[in-house]
């Protein structure tokens, strides 16, 4: 399947799905006035890519900062991810922090109490 | 002309370290999220207490983005709704404040006040139980954000928001919003 890169802007973060690489990223800061609007392609993309995926895919999430409308949009990117756990592939979800914003380490715990897939905190 | 040294002094007597009144675009509020981010680090501010401060702006800014009422146009040949609001950002010795001001229908008040003063009354544990149910709950509201501005708002200020509702005619009134962030670290 294709591969996506979406460049950052002030906005929204840089987004990297590169099956043949095997590299799932989100990084920067997500804080777009239409998080849903940015947020389309992306779960397109992951759609797609669960019905076939790799034998493993580490998601490395790294935000700076972002938005209640992105944070909704990061759930639903979650929920695909532990579908594709659940469907038996191996998925793992890698949240990157700053070690000293424990605001982030805090939502980082949030998500991670809410979803049934590996999902690993890694302060930076 | 003789105004501007009392507005002059009248803002640094408050704080202010930037106000705005006019229309609220997507590309202001970028705008304004650059150049006090900018302040903010050019003053040598502690990094966290200035991620919280900008989390609470961004939130405060595209809350009134996505949730004023633009007034009628007040010239009837005009078909321009009027979509100005009032934001504000101040630092005093303990706390930074970022205040937001714009018209709501008369009608919604009775919501936005329930919700206010529940966000207020609940603990920080409550807060955080509040938010996963909207954030776990179904969909967008219409205007596509997720009703969780508020309560995120007052989860990184730790205290309580501060909220007048300024009587404009019997359809308007004038909403302000104040959220305080400490500028002191915790522990």
């Amino acid at each position: 399947m294709r591969n996506l890169v979406i460049e950052p802007t002030s906005k929204t973060p840089k987004v990297i799905l590169n099956a043949d690489l095997g590299v799932f990223e989100i990084t920067g800061r997500s804080i777009p006035e239409d998080a849903i609007g940015f947020y389309r392609r992306v779960l397109d993309w992951i759609e797609e890519y669960s019905k076939s995926p790799l034998t493993e895919t580490v998601f490395k999430f790294q935000l700076e900062y972002f938005n209640t409308s992105s944070s909704k949009c990061l759930l639903d990117i979650f929920r695909k991810l532990e579908r594709m756990h659940k469907n038996g592939h191996k998925v793992v979800i890698r949240w990157h922090y700053d070690a000293d914003d424990e605001d982030m380490a805090e939502t980082g715990q949030d998500y991670q109490a809410l979803l049934d897939v590996p999902f690993e905190l890694v302060p930076v | 002309m003789s105004m501007t040294y009392s507005y002059y002094k009248n803002m640094q007597l408050n704080n202010i370290i930037f106000v705005y009144q006019g229309e609220v675009t997507a590309d202001l509020v970028s705008s304004i999220l650059q150049m006090v981010e900018n302040k903010l680090e050019g003053e040598g501010e502690d990094r966290k207490v200035k991620k919280r401060v900008f989390n609470v702006m961004v939130e405060c800014l595209q809350n009134v983005y996505h949730h004023l009422d633009a007034l009628p146009p007040t010239d009837a040949s005009s078909s321009v709704r009027d979509k100005t609001a009032l934001l504000m950002i101040g630092r005093e010795e303990r706390d930074y404040y970022i205040i937001t001001g714009n018209h709501v229908l008369n009608d919604r008040i009775p919501d936005l006040k329930a919700r206010l003063d529940r966000i207020n009354r609940a603990t920080k544990e409550e807060l955080k139980q509040l938010y996963q149910e909207i954030l776990t709950g179904t969909g967008f509201s219409e205007k596509g954000t997720a009703g969780l501005g508020m309560i995120d708002i007052a989860r990184k200020s730790g205290q309580k928001l501060g909220y007048d509702f300024h009587p404009v005619n019997d359809k308007y009134s004038f909403f302000s919003l104040e959220a305080r962030v400490s500028r002191i670290p915790e522990k």
